[in-house]
């Protein structure tokens, strides 16, 4: 297995789609390429970075505001 | 697959195909709210993304007829409201795009890394706080090409799953896992610079 073709199975590799054979060869590049150790480091820091950066935007409450709904009904009301 | 709506949804659209305001007003009520928290997270902007909501489910009243329960109401209405702030979007941008091909990790014929990807560092040790680290990464993101930021946006809301995303954007479920997957690595190459870790002391990997 290359570098290239790792990065690029890298997604599936950390979901868990390789089969028990492909997972095995991920492994064993992992296990030789200081180049690839590092690339999934920051891989999986940058998943977990964004996860934080957009989590307060997530859990946000999910009630629209009175005064949207009030202009959205408005907005209807004057298209009728 | 096909999808089954539940009772209470056809109800809903039906009444809303009838033009019954107090349908409208249900439905305004019951999924202003979501839509508005997807188009904040798209635009970063609280006025606009209440305009984007506001344009989407009039539209959404406009177009019902054409609405036939095939799959569920939010997920057509979310795919509306993301069109209406993606439009938004473009109309306020005014720097051309990134190529997504230039965010990507580059190899060397034989397939090996082109450049040695140095270690990072924990964002404590980089000595950032939280809420500054929050914002490096937004405008990270916010420098990635449209369709990949969408991508990773949309993948962060909890209700949107890959299914969901795929339909609300039109295109495969495995098209956004690639999509996602090359989202991630650019926004990797964007956050580099800022995690790196002094690697003078290290020794050099081949």
């Amino acid at each position: 297995m290359t570098c290239r073709e790792f990065v690029e199975f890298l997604n599936a590799y950390l979901e868990g789609n390789l089969t028990p054979a492909e997972k095995a060869e991920f492994e064993r590049h992992l296990a030789v390429c200081t180049a690839c150790v590092r690339y999934l480091a920051g891989y999986n820091s940058t998943t977990r970075l964004v996860r934080d950066a957009l989590v307060d935007a997530a859990n946000a409450p999910a009630d629209a505001p009175e005064e949207l709904v009030n202009a959205i009904l408005a907005a209807k009301r004057r298209a009728d | 697959m096909p999808y089954s709506p539940t009772a209470e949804e056809l109800d809903l659209v039906e009444r809303l195909k009838r033009g019954e305001a107090d349908a409208f007003t249900t439905l305004v009520r019951d999924r202003a709210g979501a839509l508005l928290r997807c188009a904040r997270k798209l635009l970063g902007n609280e006025e606009d993304a209440r305009e984007a909501v506001q344009d989407a489910l009039l539209q959404a009243s406009r177009n019902i007829d054409t609405f036939h329960c095939q799959c569920q109401l939010s997920t057509w209405l979310h795919k509306i409201a993301i069109n209406a702030a993606l439009m938004k979007r473009r109309a306020r941008l005014s720097r051309p795009q990134v190529s997504i091909e230039d965010l990507l990790p580059r190899f060397q014929e034989d397939g090996h890394h082109a450049e040695i990807p140095a270690p990072w560092q924990e964002p404590v040790e980089a000595g950032m706080a939280r809420a500054e680290l929050q914002k490096l990464v937004r405008d990270a993101i916010d420098q990635l090409p449209d369709n990949y930021r969408t991508i990773l946006i949309l993948r962060e809301l909890n209700e949107m799953d890959t299914e969901a995303t795929a339909q609300v954007l039109s295109i495969t479920p495995n098209a956004v896992k690639i999509r996602l997957h090359r989202a991630r690595q650019a926004l990797r190459t964007l956050l580099d610079s800022h995690f790196r870790a002094d690697t003078s002391d290290l020794p050099r990997v081949r």
